[in-house]
């Protein structure tokens, strides 16, 4: 057997995870157990979406790998521990720890620090860069401790650098209600990305979003004022501005220190020299990411790095893989502000073309340059509107085929030509994942969804800015495999869930049977029936038994009831947000004891009573209506429960009124039909006994108001939920959530649970918090109607049974013999309490050694015959 | 032949179930669109709850005719109407009864008796209803 060598990583950053995630992942052997050591005092993140650490986002969202991956036993992560020196020849690392770490093989991926300019006055106190989650907490805290003392006007802040991340300190600064100025030196914003025509357009958009822009101005000193304390910036023209707070932003230069005290080759403008397969001068050490220079260049975006992590796996598993180079291709939302760039955007190429198209008045700016005959696509800035970049970006090197124009307006999502991508088309960029990459999970590993592609080929999963591009190609091959016949629901309908509810909605139609004849063929089934039920009372046309409606429910909405497995059903009351008085629980008890049901606590804060048959349904909630209970829709795709602690008015550390806030919410969505159950829960504080961050919508007290997160569910695959909004008080909360749920309502798929619903959603969390919070798809009136309708028609609807001779008659064991009880059911006693006996689920009746030829009677407790 | 009236066609909701006691026997009537009427096992054969006439009736297409269908409201298998046969599970069989519409009454007659003839593990199993 093979020993096992010692990979030591230096440097914790996102390329390092990328690293070790190959490594575990394509070492099937166990040849090596890797070391990674980091400086910062957690594991890796998502340094890409930073900036989300002031919308709200929890900052352990950010982490990469997940605890499997740190948790694996070759796997060590040495968080806040930094490596000083190498000793190449004695082949171990020294850290500021004092102790030393042997190596087969270094890795370097240190990545970049954060440069401060030469300039009087950048050590101020207020002077901050923006590079780690630790920059920006203490830029965050600064800015809410001088607030303090300044109530009588805004703070002003300035950026210096209007680069991509000038841009992004920005909008730091703006979330946090600062005035900001942006100082670039070059005389246009992100002067690496975009051309003039793109540099005017972007201006103007970042200045309707009240951000001062000063380009083609250069920084003289930082002004400072009593304590050390920033307060103003002058710059090389003699003019000046105020300032509390300056973040520069003017670019990284590689942590190439440990490499040159070893003695290393460095590049001419810093970085480890490395070869294609990312080895440096020292066969045992190589350097992987933003520390790494190419060919004399030095990459500092996340594509690249990923790549160079898997060339050096590759080769340490004695693979030949070499960085292929990269090109600096980005697309990003700044401020809410799409820009894009890829290829050659400059037109570099001699005798390249360019064709364009500017709306100065919609912000929208789009050049393509093609190769000089115009019929290759060479590269192209988007500014305004980048939602042709995915479709785009891929195309670069390939030929347009169409007319470009056709390209630059409308938007589009894909080729207007209804072209195809050609298999090498790099659809994913941070993962490198091709076209063909895309085609081939569904073809060759079995992939039926984008949930699979995505999991298989790791597609989308980063910035995730190709996700529609993914869903595409993913439809296309599934179509051409005939794996996925369409996007239909089952033989009877070819519109999804979402389609056939905008088609309902739209026309109007109320029975199933003018709906299946209008959008649908067949008689229906099992799978469309509820679905059209559902539908139906979503959109709030009266009780889910009406009409032919009884037929297309499922049994528990049937019965109003949810069936057990002797075909008994269970009754559970409604009880808000768990509060029940003494008086009750009594009445539920008194209830239970004589029905003889068997009573259990639900995890949902309420009580479940099983046992009862269909004809006593009727009875039992006659006495639960007469005892001030009402419906809990525990069977429903609907609303069930909205969990809450016990709150501000008893606990010692509650912040917020949970219990009335749990009783207003469910109380207010209490029957509310949708796509799936939906499940609600109320913390009152941040030490969340509610367990709110597993529901669906999960509500937690702030001392300033309530945080909202969405799209968290328990069950067969639990995930936490997303933060959607901040402190909001008890208005915005409820406005955010009915937004929230009528658009899960009408745009997910059938039984799909808001946690896969927002994971399928273009644009994700980002997306949906335009919608709920911005009307950012100008629909928020409608949902709100579409709320307060159904909130102003809820009844009961088992009180509406129960006056109800038609429905009522459903209720009965047997239509020639209403009064005689299923003879079938039997029981025994356990704990207390009865429990049905039943014949387990067993095998089915035909033995499969019994291969004997000629017609054979089956019989037994399967399959009934009567002679 | 003995036919025993159970209800009038009016208790039967239209592509839907109700169940019946016959001599003891629990069978759910099954009424279409098109008031044509079949009679299988209240029984569901896999979880052994006497279930089916809470079932979703509805259609499947095999081999291009459209075939009538209920469905097990406790684990969902879909079984043909007409045959009593499982479409997604082979090794389920519901029992089958006579029925007819007789003056605006349903009436149950005699049992269709099921013969399955066994095949080797990995074939289906052919099921044949026979009066």
């Amino acid at each position: 057997m093979m020993t096992q060598q010692h990979v030591v990583v230096a440097g914790a950053g996102m390329v390092a995870h990328r690293f070790v995630e190959a490594l575990r992942s394509r070492d099937d052997a166990g040849r090596f157990r890797v070391t990674v050591i980091g400086d910062e005092p957690r594991p890796p993140y998502d340094r890409v979406a930073l900036t989300t650490y002031f919308t709200g986002r929890d900052p352990e969202d950010l982490h990469l790998g997940g605890a499997g991956l740190w948790q694996d036993p070759q796997v060590t992560l040495r968080k806040g521990t930094a490596v000083t020196a190498i000793d190449r020849s004695g082949r171990r690392v020294r850290t500021d720890r004092g102790d030393d770490v042997g190596y087969d093989h270094l890795i370097l991926a240190t990545g970049s620090y954060a440069a401060r300019p030469p300039v009087d006055g950048s050590d101020l106190r207020g002077c901050f860069v923006y590079r780690t989650i630790d920059d920006v907490a203490d830029l965050r805290g600064y800015v809410e401790t001088l607030r303090v003392g300044h109530d009588d006007r805004p703070l002003r802040g300035v950026v210096v650098g209007g680069g991509l991340l000038g841009l992004e300190a920005a909008g730091a600064l703006q979330a946090l209600g600062v005035e900001s100025t942006v100082v670039e030196f070059a005389p246009r914003l992100m002067p690496l990305q975009v051309d003039d025509g793109g540099g005017a357009v972007l201006r103007r958009l970042i200045e309707q979003l009240g951000v001062t822009v000063r380009t083609a101005t250069a920084t003289a000193k930082v002004l400072g004022a009593r304590r050390g304390r920033v307060d103003g910036m002058r710059f090389a023209d003699g003019s000046s501005l105020p300032a509390d707070v300056v973040v520069f932003a003017t670019g990284v230069r590689p942590r190439d220190e440990l490499a040159r005290d070893a003695g290393l080759s460095i590049g001419e403008r810093g970085g480890v020299v490395v070869d294609s397969s990312c080895l440096t001068d020292d066969p045992a050490i190589s350097a992987v990411g933003e520390v790494a220079c190419v060919d004399g260049r030095v990459w500092g975006l996340i594509a690249p790095g990923n790549a160079m992590a898997e060339v050096a796996v590759d080769r340490l598993l004695g693979g030949a893989a070499t960085f292929p180079g990269a090109d600096s291709s980005t697309k990003l939302k700044l401020l809410g502000v799409d820009v894009a760039s890829f290829g050659d955007a400059f037109g570099a190429t001699p005798g390249s073309l360019e064709v364009s198209f500017a709306d100065a008045v919609a912000g929208v700016y789009k050049k393509l340059v093609l190769s000089d005959d115009a019929r290759t696509l060479l590269g192209g800035i988007l500014v305004g509107d980048a939602s042709s970049y995915a479709a785009l970006r891929p195309m670069v090197g390939q030929a347009l085929g169409t007319d470009p124009s056709a390209w630059l307006v409308p938007a589009t999502d894909g080729p207007p030509g209804g072209g195809e991508l050609p298999d090498g088309a790099t659809v994913c960029s941070c993962n490198n994942v091709t076209a063909g990459d895309i085609r081939d999970a569904v073809t060759a590993q079995g992939c039926c969804s984008v949930a699979d592609v995505k999991s298989c080929t790791r597609a989308g999963t980063s910035c995730g800015s190709c996700v529609p591009l993914v869903k595409r190609l993913t439809d296309t091959a599934l179509e051409e495999a005939g794996v996925a016949v369409g996007k239909g629901m089952c033989e009877h309908f070819e519109l999804t869930r979402a389609e056939l509810f905008n088609a309902v909605q739209v026309t109007g139609l109320r029975t199933f049977s003018e709906i299946i004849a209008r959008h649908g063929r067949g008689r229906g089934c099992e799978i469309c029936k509820p679905v059209i039920a559902s539908v139906l009372a979503s959109l709030g046309t009266g009780h889910i038994l009406d009409d032919d409606r009884g037929t297309l429910q499922d049994t528990n909405d049937h019965m109003l009831a949810n069936l057990q497995k002797d075909g008994t059903y269970s009754i559970v009351p409604r009880i808000p947000g768990g509060e029940v008085t003494p008086d009750g629980l009594i009445e539920i008890g008194r209830i239970a004891k004589e029905f003889d049901l068997y009573t259990k606590i639900t995890g949902g804060q309420r009580i479940d009573m099983f046992g009862a048959r269909v004809e006593q349904l009727p009875t039992i909630w006659r006495r639960l209506v007469e005892a001030g209970f009402e419906c809990g829709h525990a069977y429903g795709k609907s609303l069930r429960t909205v969990k809450s602690c016990v709150g501000d008015s008893w606990c010692r550390y509650g912040v917020q009124d949970s219990v009335a806030m749990a009783i207003r919410l469910e109380l207010r969505y209490r029957g509310l039909r949708a796509p799936h159950k939906l499940k609600l829960g109320v913390s009152g504080c941040a030490r969340e006994c509610a367990e709110a961050r597993s529901k669906d919508a999960g509500v937690i007290a702030t001392d300033k108001g309530w945080n909202l997160y969405v799209g968290g569910n328990g069950g067969f695959s639990p995930r936490h939920a997303t933060l959607l909004a901040e402190d909001l008080d008890d208005e915005g909360l409820v406005r955010a959530i009915d937004r929230f749920f009528i658009y899960y309502i009408r745009t997910a798929d059938r039984l799909q649970r808001t946690a896969a619903w927002l994971e399928e959603l273009p644009g994700g969390i980002e997306h949906l918090r335009d919608v709920v919070l911005h009307d950012g798809l100008g629909v928020a009136t409608d949902l709100d109607a579409a709320m307060e309708g159904h909130v102003a028609s809820y009844r009961d609807e088992w009180s509406e049974v129960l006056h109800d001779p038609v429905k009522l008659a459903r209720f009965t064991s047997f239509v020639n013999a209403a009064d005689v009880p299923d003879p079938d059911l039997r029981y025994e006693t356990e704990r207390g309490q009865r429990r049905p006996v039943l014949t387990p689920r067993s095998s089915p009746p035909v033995r499969s050694s019994d291969t004997s030829p000629g017609p054979r009677f089956i019989s037994g407790d399967r399959i009934e015959v009567r002679r | 032949m003995n036919w025993t009236t159970v209800c009038e066609l009016a208790a039967v909701p239209r592509d839907g179930a109700v169940a019946v006691l016959v001599d003891g026997a629990q069978v759910a009537v099954v009424r279409l669109a098109d008031d044509s009427l079949f009679a299988i096992s209240h029984r569901d054969p896999v979880s052994g709850a006497n279930v089916m006439a809470r079932g979703i009736v509805g259609s499947v297409t095999v081999d291009g005719v459209e075939v009538p269908t209920i469905s097990s409201p406790m684990f969902k298998q879909v079984y043909d109407l007409r045959s009593g046969r499982c479409l997604t599970d082979r090794r389920a069989v519901l029992a089958t009864w006579e029925v007819r519409l007789h003056g605006g009454d349903v009436q149950i007659g005699p049992a269709l008796a099921v013969t399955v003839r066994a095949a080797p593990a990995d074939d289906p199993i052919d099921a044949e209803v026979t009066t």
